[in-house]
């Protein structure tokens, strides 16, 4: 046998070790057959099988081998490297090996589950087994590379999940900054009244957290503020915040509503965002009473002050403490920070894309938001449930999944309406006394207390009728209909088509992504699902964690998600992000490009073509240099070498052309 | 000598597919987790960047005996190197034409965008793949063609020791 392999001068020992996966691997792949095969390659000295690898007596096998000096490179056929590669270079590590000297063969993800055929299945998983025995000759040993990390961390969005995890963190110490896109934290959850299934009050848990946030020492909260630039990678992150002009020099206001009163509009002009537009604010405004920070915005889109400059600017005047300032401009901030959180959350569907629900076109017609901001007490009408000529509405009408478990729109259930559609039935049978009717398609009610909720509902005598809504219309066909909107919808335990006619109709709006997440999961360079949630690492193992390392997830952003959910993430991002920090490093793939300076022409094409501007050119030597701290490991660089004098360390060009010869050249 | 329907019939292409770590290699791992399952013939090879696609690793396939060669990176604009996936469709541009040059059909290589969670497009795509390299029939590449790709295909570590034998 030769000596082979660069930088070592070792003789190539190769072990290979195949795992049957309990019968996952096993049942498709002839394992035996496979060892037989690889134990035939060049170089293999130990080639052996086992019913799970990655459970410590397959560790030890693979240890045992590297002791007794018959190995000195391994090869683990299993599962996918996304999966095990770093316990196998663990393994390799503790027995006294190199972590690289090892290469994974994906005999699982990329065989057994996705071949029909037993004998195809044993061939594919022999040529992975063989191209990987052909890699790993070409490995060489490296070093990890270890980094510190920045102990700050970043939290981006302030409903419930990002004030948890901001609030989790600065409690253990850390310092935090806390990004919200609008002027207040509080998102969706202050928008609510009631939370199901206790009932008890959104506003009354959720401020005492919101004030919390406010004085926490660690915090740094920037409200009317977005991120616009991510740089760096984990542990070490440069992060460009943009805190957009709110014409209220934050310090020095103490949200006393002076300039509100003052304003020139003597009423609403603007539809209130908070309020779901159901009724209409000033230009100058504060979101709501709870508020944090409770500081005043100026809106330069309808505030003719800003706009034009001929405005009397009563405002300024009625301000005591010269807060405001028409001429504040952007600012920019740049922070470094270990971790980020992302706890974006959701939007609402827009009731107006399914027409035959009439939003829009009839009056009365609700979505379940702007109910919601109906029934709470410092809404737009004190609490009261009223229809749009002041009266008590009669009926109410409940139309479950729009927007959810729909092929016209989104495929998906959004799993908080059932509950949420049960506690608006709850709150409006209390405050009318109405007849409630709901329409769904089917009751779903996991969670702790929530069945039993729903068998209250059912005990207050309201209305379950399974059905789809067709359509709901204003055509009148009998005298009782006159004046009301007509629900029409299959009855689908009593097979019949039923007309219901109610006085006002609440529109159960699944979830949605926010409009812009694409863009958001781009400038932080994390993947989203097809409909636009973030998509975690792995559903069940890691559901905080992204492809990105040291980028977390939280709450709705990740998929729709009620209260208790969120919040429970948001712990766990915190924990991880808590873990990161706590550890002081992080250890970096060492797949970094280097140059070979013999090979390197100094013809300078890898140096534009690097995003990072890791590529410099030594004007002495007259060749390129790769600076290993900003090099991301793309290999974009080495793909482009004319000369071959650019490689990438775990992914050489020996390494890929023996990988290509071991596919082709054997089975 | 065998119908052309015969060799379609009893011909398994051997295709190499280069899959870029972040979104198409996940991908299919997540079309393993999902068993969804698809023709045997592709074999995957993992590089971190659809950019690190080498077009000399297309040839050098080619020259070892690969029917077909699919190539899969993060959408444009996905990229988790912000543009490695468009270095990866300019090369692939060039590759076409190149290969074309070699005699070779340009159906062989295949280039596609298949995010994370698009373990469907996977299958899809591999199954297709199979079949269009099933229907062009085994690549038969001229011993001239073999003679330049060789004296193309130089690996860097015969080039360290061409280099080497230079300054001693």
């Amino acid at each position: 046998m030769s000596t082979v392999g660069t930088g070592s001068n070792d003789k190539c020992k190769i072990g290979v070790y195949v795992c049957h996966c309990g019968i996952n691997i096993s049942s498709k792949v002839d394992v035996s057959k496979t060892v037989r095969f690889a134990a035939k390659l060049p170089h293999v000295t130990v080639s052996r099988e086992y019913k799970f690898m990655c459970a410590d007596p397959g560790q030890d096998l693979i240890q045992q081998d590297i002791r007794d000096g018959r190995i000195n490179r391994a090869v683990v056929a299993s599962c996918s490297p996304l999966m095990h590669e770093p316990t196998f270079r663990n393994t390799m590590a503790e027995a006294g090996g190199n972590p690289f000297l090892f290469q994974m063969a994906n005999i699982r993800e990329h065989v057994s589950w996705v071949t029909l055929d037993n004998t195809a299945a044993t061939e594919k998983a022999m040529s992975l087994i063989s191209a990987a025995v052909e890699r790993v000759v070409f490995h060489q040993p490296l070093m990890p590379n270890r980094v510190p990390v920045h102990p700050d961390v970043l939290v981006v969005g302030g409903g419930i999940a990002g004030i948890h995890a901001a609030l989790t963190l600065a409690d253990a110490g850390q310092k935090v900054y806390l990004v919200e896109r609008e002027p207040s934290i509080g998102g969706h959850m202050a928008k609510f009244d009631k939370t199901f299934p206790t009932l008890d009050c959104s506003a009354c848990i959720l401020t005492p957290k919101m004030s919390a946030v406010r004085a926490h020492s660690n915090i740094t909260l920037w409200s009317y503020s977005e991120v616009i630039g991510v740089d760096g990678f984990v542990g070490n992150f440069k992060v460009r915040v943009r805190r957009k002009p709110r014409y209220i020099i934050e310090e020095r206001c103490v949200g006393c509503l002076d300039c509100i009163e003052a304003c020139i509009y003597k009423s609403g002009k603007v539809p209130d965002e908070f309020n779901e537009g159901l009724v209409k604010r000033k230009p100058v405004y504060i979101p709501f009473p709870q508020a944090t920070p409770l500081v005043a915005v100026i809106d330069a889109k309808t505030c003719i002050g800003i706009r034009t400059g001929k405005c009397k600017m009563t405002c300024i005047d009625a301000c005591e403490r010269d807060a405001i300032d028409l001429n504040q401009s952007e600012e920019i901030n740049e922070i470094e920070v270990g971790a980020i959180i992302l706890a974006t959350g959701f939007k609402t569907f827009n009731a107006k894309r399914i027409y035959r629900y009439g939003y829009g076109k009839y009056s009365n017609i609700y979505t379940s938001l702007e109910l919601e901001r109906m029934v709470n007490a410092a809404g737009p009408t004190g609490g009261e449930i009223t229809l749009k000529n002041g009266q008590k509405p009669k009926a109410v009408g409940i139309v479950h999944c729009v927007g959810s478990r729909d092929n016209k729109t989104n495929k998906y259930c959004s799993k908080v309406c059932c509950m949420y559609s049960l506690k608006l039935a709850h709150l409006i049978k209390e405050r009318t006394g109405a007849e409630v009717y709901n329409f769904y398609i089917d009751m779903r009610t996991p969670g702790k207390g929530y069945e039993e909720f729903y068998d209250r509902l059912l005990e207050e005598n309201v209305h379950f009728i399974r059905g789809r809504v067709a359509e709901i219309t204003d055509w009148v066909m009998t005298p009782e209909e006159e004046g009301k909107l007509v629900i029409r919808a299959e009855d689908t335990l009593v097979g019949v088509v039923r007309r219901v006619p109610v006085d006002m109709v609440v529109l159960s709006v699944g979830l949605e992504p926010q409009p812009d997440a694409e863009d958001v999961g781009r400038l932080f360079n994390i993947s989203c699902t097809r409909e636009g949630w973030f998509l975690e690492r792995h559903p069940k193992l890691a559901p905080v964690s992204t492809f990105t390392d040291g980028i977390f997830l939280a709450g709705a952003c990740q998929g729709p998600k009620d209260i208790p959910d969120s919040v429970a993430q948001a712990g766990a991002a915190a924990a991880e992000a808590l873990a990161l920090i706590d550890r002081g490093y992080v250890v970096l793939e060492p797949n970094t490009a280097y140059v070979q300076d013999e090979l390197c022409s100094g013809c300078k094409t890898c140096i534009d073509l690097c995003p990072y501007g890791a590529i410099s050119f030594d004007d002495e030597k007259d060749t390129a240099k790769v600076n290993g701290a900003l090099c991301k490991g793309c290999g974009t660089c080495v793909a482009s070498c004319p000369s071959g004098s650019l490689q990438q360390y775990l992914f050489t060009d020996d390494q890929i052309f023996s990988e290509i010869k071991g596919v082709i050249l054997y089975a | 000598m065998p119908e052309r329907n015969d060799i379609e019939r009893f011909f398994d292409p051997k295709i190499v597919a280069f899959f870029c770590n972040w979104c198409t290699y996940t991908a299919a791992d997540l079309a393993g987790t999902a068993r969804m399952t698809y023709a045997p013939n592709v074999r995957v090879i993992r590089i971190m960047c659809s950019g690190r696609l080498d077009p000399q690793f297309v040839l050098s396939a080619f020259r070892e005996g690969a029917d077909g060669i699919l190539i899969g990176g993060c959408h444009p604009g996905d990229c988790h190197y912000q543009e490695g996936n468009y270095q990866a469709l300019r090369r692939f541009i060039l590759l076409k034409r190149l290969i074309h040059a070699f005699g070779i059909e340009k159906e062989r290589i295949r280039l596609e965008w298949i995010a994370a969670s698009e373990g469907d497009k996977v299958q899809r795509v591999i199954n297709e793949m199979t079949e269009t390299v099933r229907r062009l029939g085994p690549l038969d590449l001229e011993p001239i063609t073999k003679k330049v790709i060789d004296y193309m295909s130089v690996t860097h570590h015969e080039m360290v020791s061409i280099s080497h034998r230079g300054s001693s």
